[in-house]
């Protein structure tokens, strides 16, 4: 069984998803050729857009048996197109799809009964929670194809993933087909991961509860690349879209290692005038950003922009001009949404722009620094952000493999130990961020960089309050803290296929024992 | 320093990461009877695999009017034969200088039999009444092992038939003759911690008040209490920068063998020195700067 370059054993060929291409290295997957072009289309002047229900749609789309349908999340664990969609599917006698989603939560479970039906043959996308444990124990005839919200597009553009029907849904639409998620009742701010979609589908269908009477204004997605609307009473729920607030934790250990993620970053030779960051939604990188906003503000250092899943935070940053931009391909809360549809300096971008490492330069690789999380990181530094330690398939990629790629400081900001279960382990159950794209690692006990990374350590030398741990204390401290830990009972069958953005594969997730 | 629940093990096990400058394992309030036995197998045991970085260990101990001190005591000494980290023993509700005499007593014996060198467990005392209050300066010269007075809160206002208000007035007069005693009888003066965890602008203001009283340091109960003490009693960034040049000028007068310093154009002492010298040695380590964050001399 051949081997990538991380060591990973990997098959020549995976039954249900193709033959493998293995993992080489960050960058060394060149494009060739040219991308997918839009299909042709010239509808009549007097076609009619607006169809009065979802089968209308469907029907009028032509979806068949087998084909590709695909989905945004940017409704989060409010969604209710993903389900309304696939149970229409269901009810017209259209099956063996393979569902092409951004992400799939935990509202979605209800579609375990057309994994099961055969409505849905296969997934390529985020499955986090309870279908990502469905898959886990075998719930799938094929594997999922786990990809990063860069890899998505590339696989879309390049042809590689071609899409029969997109379905978007949009908060905001008017009759033309021109969409927004800024306002209405579902409004969820950016739409960026589903512009792609719009832009290479074969047929695009638009479901929304809000239905302009004239022409739309801000517009994300235009008329041009929209083929049917449907509007339906409901395509959302406000309280899984958007929090309202998004909570900065309160946990001192999460908020001690905010505290030194937040003197690494200014400590290093890229916290300086005009300096780009993300850093994400999670309680400690929210932390972090606060923290920094204290660093800059001290150190009067002004950043161009903030990058990514926007929240609160990053608009208050924005407002005080601490930021110049704001890049935003996913809003987190309520602020972010208001400021996308009132500043002009807040930015809706795509997947494609976020993330595509096969562009003509994609956002991420603009970034100074990122702010990620993880389930387990390796001696290597290697991260898994898909499998828990019993590997259960619970989360998807998301940016983790761009941001790290393209960032020139990548930083993986985590406790030690979840409960008893530690999160630095000799070796990752499932890899998904090489390594080489991992620059420090923060944790309760301090920092700890990637020995590559020998001008961090300069800047960092003699700082008695910051302390310096190394990887290899780290894993012994964890192993001690914890006890020894079983590994995971495995089946040799392959369940997903994490691909790296590229699309070269950078490790294989096998199936969980039930006994 | 800091109190940490004898029957919670993630905070015994990560307190010291919040660099206090020592920590508290409590076995007395925080634990109900039902978990005592439970919690002094917890402590012991972390306390003998664990390393805590630089901080100074010391457990608190049931009160001996109570019927688990001595079983707190053993197992402690269980623990400091293989941790030289753990320093003391915080005792609640001591009333006379007679209770430090047995103390006392008891530790010798079981420094002896643990091969720790006699005097090594000293006593941190808590007084909670008005009498123990009353008697502070016998108590802390009742033995030598004797380190440190501390006064109580909650158990001390009930005694003196108040209750305890948020700007602890009813307190005023105890820390003041506290101090008093302490440093009459050559030992700390440890404020008792301050209940609102919540109210950082509170404790903030109580620290500089029992600062300026001269107590040497405060009991917290939470780690985001750390910071706001060690910023009142970190010196400020002035302070240093004159401490610097006295500590510089004495050790080049001393390598010129000079006898007196001077440093802005005056004299020095030697008292002086010390205090620079000591001065500096709480800016360092003082958590969450060190002399590189020092900004320079304007102008």
């Amino acid at each position: 069984m051949p081997e990538n370059s991380l060591g990973r054993k990997l098959p020549d060929r995976i039954e249900g998803y193709g033959p493998v291409i293995p993992y080489r290295g960050l960058e060394t997957r060149m494009p060739e050729g040219r991308g997918l072009g839009r299909k042709l289309k010239t509808p009549s002047r007097h076609a009619q857009k607006l169809l009065s229900s979802l089968e209308e749609a469907i029907g009028a789309s032509g979806l068949r048996n087998g084909m590709t349908v695909s989905f945004h999340h940017h409704l989060r664990n409010g969604d209710k197109v993903v389900c309304h969609v696939l149970d229409t599917c269901a009810r017209m006698g259209i099956g063996d799809l393979t569902l092409f989603p951004t992400a799939l939560f935990d509202t979605h479970e209800p579609l375990i009964e057309h994994i099961k039906s055969g409505v849905i043959r296969r997934i390529m996308g985020s499955v986090n929670g309870a279908i990502g444990r469905h898959v886990s124990y075998g719930g799938m005839s094929v594997p999922v194809v786990l990809r990063s919200h860069g890899g998505r597009p590339r696989a879309i553009i390049s042809g590689e993933t071609p899409i029969d029907v997109a379905f978007i849904a949009a908060p905001a639409a008017d009759k033309f087909g021109n969409l927004s998620g800024g306002f209405g009742k579902s409004a969820c701010g950016s739409i960026g991961y589903a512009h792609t979609d719009a832009q290479y589908a074969n047929c695009v269908v638009a479901i929304t509860d809000h239905l302009e009477s004239c022409l739309l204004a801000p517009i994300s997605i235009p008329q041009t690349y929209t083929d049917f609307v449907v509007e339906l009473p409901d395509i959302g729920d406000p309280k899984g879209i958007v929090s309202g607030s998004t909570i900065i934790t309160k946990d001192p250990l999460r908020l001690l290692i905010a505290r030194y993620t937040a003197r690494l970053i200014e400590l290093s030779p890229h916290f300086k005038e005009n300096f780009s960051f993300q850093t994400g939604a999670g309680g400690i990188p929210l932390a972090v950003t606060t923290f920094l906003e204290e660093a800059m503000t001290r150190r009067k250092v002004k950043g161009d922009f903030g990058l990514g899943g926007i929240t609160e935070h990053f608009v208050a940053l924005l407002q005080q001009g601490l930021l110049r931009r704001l890049l935003d391909v996913q809003s987190f809360d309520l602020t972010a949404v208001n400021s996308l549809c009132s500043n002009i300096n807040h930015m809706e971008i795509s997947a494609d722009w976020y993330a595509n490492p096969w562009n003509a330069g994609a956002a991420v690789n603009l970034l100074d620094v990122v702010v990620l999380g993880a389930t387990q990181i390796d001696r290597n530094f290697n991260v898994n952000v898909n499998t828990e330690s019993n590997g259960l398939l619970l989360h998807g990629t998301g940016g983790h493999q761009d941001t790290a790629a393209g960032a020139k400081l990548t930083i993986i900001a985590q406790p030690l130990l979840r409960g008893r279960i530690p999160c630095v382990v000799e070796n990752v159950h499932s890899l998904t961020t090489p390594g080489e794209a991992v620059d420090a690692l923060v944790t309760e006990y301090g920092i700890t960089i990637n020995p590559r990374r020998t001008d961090l350590m300069d800047c960092l030398r003699d700082r008695k309050n910051l302390p310096l741990v190394s990887m290899e204390q780290l894993i012994d401290l964890a192993q001690k803290l914890s006890g020894p830990m079983n590994p995971p009972q495995l089946e040799d069958r392959i369940v997903a296929v994490v691909e790296w953005r590229d699309g070269s594969v950078l490790d294989v997730i096998r199936q969980c024992s039930t006994h | 320093m800091m109190y940490l629940p004898g029957n919670n093990p993630n905070m015994l096990l990560r307190g010291h990461l919040f660099r206090p400058d020592g920590l508290i394992f409590d076995l007395e309030d925080s634990v109900p009877a039902n978990e005592k036995l439970a919690a002094r197998i917890l402590v012991g045991k972390i306390l003998s695999f664990l390393d805590f970085g630089g901080c100074e260990l010391t457990i608190r101990i049931n009160g001996t009017d109570s019927d688990y001190w001595r079983d707190d005591i053993t197992a402690i000494f269980d623990a400091a034969a293989a941790n030289p980290q753990i320093t003391g023993i915080r005792v609640p509700k001591v009333e006379s200088p007679q209770e430090v005499v047995v103390l006392d007593e008891m530790l010798s014996e079981l420094e002896d039999k643990s091969n720790i060198p006699p005097g090594h467990i000293r006593i941190f005392c808590l007084l909670e009444s008005a009498s123990a209050i009353w008697r502070a300066f016998d108590i802390a010269t009742a033995s030598s092992r004797v380190t440190a007075l501390i006064p109580g809160g909650e158990d001390l206002a009930a005694d003196l038939k108040t209750s305890r208000s948020k700007d602890e007035i009813e307190l005023d007069w105890i820390r003041r003759m506290l101090v008093v005693a302490a440093r009459a009888a050559g030992v700390d003066a440890l404020d008792a911690a301050y209940p609102h965890i919540h109210d950082l602008e509170g404790l903030k203001t109580q620290t500089a008040f029992v600062r300026q009283l001269g107590f040497d340091g405060k009991s917290v109960l939470h780690p985001n209490q750390i910071p706001i003490i060690h910023e009142a009693y970190t010196p400020t960034d002035q302070e240093v920068r004159k401490a610097l040049r006295i500590v510089q000028a004495a050790e080049e007068a001393e390598r010129r063998g000079q006898g007196a310093v001077s440093v802005d154009g005056r004299l020095v002492d030697r008292p002086v020195i010390k205090r620079a010298q000591y001065l500096l040695q709480l800016a360092g380590p003082m958590h969450g700067r060190d002399t590189h964050d020092v900004p320079p001399d304007k102008g």
